[in-house]
């Protein structure tokens, strides 16, 4: 079975596996326990603010604080040494009491992991190592001088910068999703309602009938961020609507395109902002039960999210009778395993029922038969973190920001060949050079822009022109790409988009269920054109059939997945129709990537013979033709590019 | 009591049951729409994707699959429209290519005027229609074959590829399956279309939008000049 009852899987459970045991270890620095006594339920809403103000003093601005960045990418960069260093620094000069260690999660700025933050002032410490633990809680901390060579150094104009929200990268953006993330520990309640947790869900308990907290959300013109971008308000009302007492609330966290880790962020950062919303959707709709249905290649985020709802039922923030309101709810969290097809919402249904995780024919839609036949309301990971925002605020306030059809602001994973990757939050109707150009801080290594690619696999690939384009659910749909869920690959001048098309269309091909016919068979057809394509074997008819077979699959095929996998085909073949044109009727490769369509060759007059490249040539394809004078083999050679690199005189030319 | 819904299919207002679906509609009232994983009697599966109909107003419309898609009051419905033909068209021709032995797709080949094949032949024998699947599981209550694996490598087998000890070799897996029945004729191989039953006297017309002449053989529209047949004319 897939669906355990995490509360009654002691933790213990799971940490007798000794890396999780490391995990959790590196999680917890900074000694904050988890709440494994039993606690006091909360019964009435006033309760909960008295425990806030119990709380106050964990927003003291004037305590200092080190926050160490715990997500993956800073993890694997060094922060799991950093935390344990930091810590017993600050053991030994006794200041284990007075300075508080926090491992949060991300922190937005992948590129530069791992990241130190000290507070007050949100110093901003860039690829800190375990060696520097010492210096930092030396200066900054005890004699609050800063670290110079441990700052961002803006490339623009060299200026060395010291608080985090004066760098471009986080001062172009709005971050009001992401930004609890850096005050809490993600495993402990009392952060989170410190910070006005769970304020949204008493506001709403407290006299706040579903049908106005609908239309609260209808009014802030909320849209799912899963990909579709569907009116969650309009979802949440025909949910409500659906005959039956039986309903459900799925949480879809089977977060899997290549690039986006938005939903992962979330809930490693701050899962309960999730939970909350999950709870205050299923009060809206009137649904009993629901499902967070998580991929298990998040290890941490499942650890994270089954640890906020064990809290949250300890505090009789789930359960019967939640803040005495009299409405019930229990959270199930259901893990999946790798399949990208289960991030489609009917398919989601099908595997945290327990079954082969298939899409089937829609309608009927989820909201009137889904989890076990029942009503049932799907939503992404980031569309429940914005409720509790949009209850608090107010719509009106939430949609001041965000375009007049989508409110708000989203999530983007930018990543690729750009100079600031990391997790971006900016409001809807933002441009695409904004991100890419301002926040992004442009492209690698001086290198031309040639594309982005928005939406993940089954998104779209736009050219420099489409640059302006204001970033939302309908002009992103015009230019022919997707919003998805928020996956913003960059690509320079070095990429090839017949290649690129083909590498997604390979991903596809090996994710598709292979239910309906036209996915199947459309995306191995068009991997065949593809194929002959790079090999230079294709003719200008292959072109028409393409983007006929592309057609046919995006307007015929059963789910999301195979409805949008034409979107990388058709968007080359409307942006970068010329490239396409290259490899057929040059047989060339523009960008020098689809290795059948060039060759390499020594150009004499440069060449110093050296004979380094021969060295190098693993494949015996450079000889040396008489003394000092070299040449390569086309048929021995495998293109692989070690002589280029090898040559000490740039004397080996693409062509 | 059964509830009656009124919609409109091909320009004409019938009347249906709630509850049936487009592809029974127009079964019934005498249209005919083609199926490869369809068999009454056998839960819709919604995989063939030939079955395929244009619903609503031109302008706003789309393609649903008529097999899995109930009728509901007031819905507008185009079986024959030139986007369905297209589309329907460049499927028979991925089938063929897909599985050029079966009499089945050859005959519809031949009734959609499909002569050309522009993919490499694969000669499958399995469509993965899900009908034996189905049929083992829904009517013989057998249960002993199902789907294994995804996407390319996807087939129909038993568990574990093992003999199965539910199976009563009652034959009804082959008896529906689309794809197992040899060819009408034998093509050369590397010719995967046969035509051998192409109606060389085409319908006058390729597709219809709002109306729809429902002579088949199409014979007669052309007699009646005031007959408003919106559709393209075959060059």
């Amino acid at each position: 079975m897939p669906i355990n009852l995490i509360g009654v899987e002691p933790l213990y459970k799971e940490l007798n596996h000794n890396t999780t045991l490391s995990l959790v270890r590196f999680l917890l620095q900074g000694g904050v326990l988890m709440n494994t006594g039993i606690r006091s339920k909360l019964a009435k809403p006033v309760d909960l603010k008295n425990l806030r103000e119990m709380l106050k003093d964990r927003l003291d601005p004037k305590k200092q604080r080190l926050v160490v960045c715990g997500d993956t990418g800073c993890s694997v960069c060094g922060s799991r040494e950093l935390a344990p260093a930091i810590e017993e620094v600050l053991q030994e000069r006794g200041l284990a009491g007075s300075v508080e260690l926090k491992v949060t999660g991300c922190l937005g700025f992948c590129e530069k992991g791992p990241l130190v933050l000290v507070f007050p002032g949100a110093v901003f410490y860039q690829q800190v190592q375990a060696e520097d633990a010492a210096e930092i809680v030396e200066k900054t901390v005890l004699r609050g001088e800063i670290v110079d060579r441990l700052l961002y150094t803006d490339p623009a104009d060299g200026r060395k910068i010291t608080c985090a929200y004066d760098i471009p990268f986080y001062k172009l953006q709005t971050r009001t999703l992401l930004e609890t993330g850096w005050y809490i520990n993600p495993l402990d309640i009392d952060d989170y309602i410190a910070r006005g947790g769970y304020a949204a869900l008493a506001k709403v308990l407290d006299g706040m009938p579903p049908e106005a907290v609908i239309a609260e959300i209808k009014e802030a013109d909320l849209r799912g961020r899963g990909g579709a971008g569907f009116p969650t308000g309009l979802k949440w009302e025909f949910c409500r609507a659906a005959a039956g007492n039986e309903k459900y609330i799925l949480c879809n966290a089977d977060e899997g395109d290549p690039g986006a880790f938005m939903d992962r962020s979330l809930l490693e950062g701050n899962p309960h902002a999730v939970l909350e919303g999950i709870i205050i959707a299923a009060y809206a709709v009137g649904a009993k039960e629901g499902i967070i249905y998580i991929r298990i290649e998040y290890p941490t985020a499942v650890l994270k999210i089954e640890q906020a709802v064990r809290q949250a039922r300890e505090l009789g923030l789930l359960g019967k009778n939640i803040l005495g309101s009299g409405f019930d709810f229990e959270v199930i969290i259901s893990k999946g395993a790798g399949a990208f097809v289960c991030g489609e919402e009917t398919a989601l249904i099908r595997a945290a029922e327990g079954k082969v995780g298939e899409p089937r024919q829609k309608p009927p839609f989820p909201a009137n038969a889904g989890f076990r036949g029942m009503p049932t309301v799907i939503n992404n990971v980031e569309t429940f973190v914005n409720v509790p925002l949009i209850i608090n605020r107010g719509a009106a306030a939430y949609h001041e920001t965000g375009t007049e059809s989508s409110g708000g602001t989203k999530i983007f994973c930018l990543v690729g060949k750009i100079n600031n990757s990391g997790l971006v939050e900016v409001p809807f109707g933002t441009t695409l050079r904004q991100i890419i150009f301002g926040i992004g801080g442009g492209i690698k290594n001086g290198k031309r822009f040639k594309a982005v690619q928005t939406g993940g696999p089954s998104g779209g690939c736009l050219p420099e022109e489409m640059l302006d384009l204001k970033v939302d659910f309908k002009d992103l749909a015009q230019a022919g790409s997707i919003m998805g869920s928020g996956g913003m690959i960059v690509m320079d001048e070095d990429t090839c988009v017949v290649d690129l098309a083909r590498y997604f269309l390979q991903f596809l091909k090996s994710e598709s269920c292979g239910k309906c016919f036209s996915c199947r068979v459309g995306i191995q057809r068009m991997l065949e054109i593809y194929d002959r394509l790079t090999t230079g074997s294709a003719s200008i008819e292959d072109l028409d059939l393409l983007e006929e077979l592309a057609v046919t699959v995006k307007d015929t095929s059963m789910c999301g997945l195979g409805q949008t996998s034409a979107n990388p085909v058709l968007s080359t073949l409307r942006y970068f129709r010329d490239e396409y044109l290259a490899h057929v009727r040059d047989k060339r490769c523009p960008a020098g990537v689809c290795r059948s369509l060039f060759r390499y060759s020594i150009d004499q007059d440069s060449c110093i013979g050296c004979g380094s490249c021969a060295e190098q040539c693993h494949a015996g394809a450079i000889v040396e033709m008489e003394e000092g004078c070299y040449s390569i083999n086309p048929e021995l050679c495998t293109r692989c590019g070690a002589c280029v690199e090898a040559c000490v005189s740039d004397a080996i030319t693409k062509g | 009591m059964k509830i009656v819904v009124q919609m409109t299919l091909n320009g004409l207002r019938i009347d249906v049951d709630e509850g049936m679906t487009i592809l029974e509609a127009a079964r019934f009232y005498g249209m005919n729409i083609p199926t490869l994983c369809y068999l009454e009697g056998l839960s819709p599966y919604g995989a063939c994707r030939l079955c395929l109909v244009e619903i609503g107003m031109p302008g706003q419309s789309k393609l649903v699959t008529s097999c899995t898609y109930r009728v509901e009051e007031g819905l507008v419905v185009r079986t024959d429209s030139e986007w369905v033909i297209k589309r329907r068209k460049m499927l028979i021709e991925l089938y063929l290519a897909t599985c050029p032995s079966s009499k089945v797709i050859q005959d519809l080949a031949s009734k959609y005027h499909v002569t050309t094949v522009r993919f490499t032949p694969w000669h499958e024998d399995c469509i993965l229609c899900g009908l034996c699947v189905r049929m083992c599981a829904e009517q013989m209550q057998g249960k002993a074959i199902g789907f294994a694996h995804r996407g390319s490598n996807r087939r129909v087998t038993t568990p574990f590829d093992k003999e199965s000890e539910v199976c009563r070799l009652c034959g009804g897996c082959m008896y529906v399956c689309p794809a197992c029945q040899s060819r009408c004729q034998g093509p050369q191989e590397e010719q995967p279309v046969c035509n051998a039953c192409l109606n060389l006297q085409q319908p006058c017309l390729d597709y219809f939008e709002d109306k729809m002449c429902f002579m088949d053989p199409c014979v007669a529209c052309e007699l009646d000049a005031n007959r408003e047949v919106k559709a393209k004319r075959r060059p």
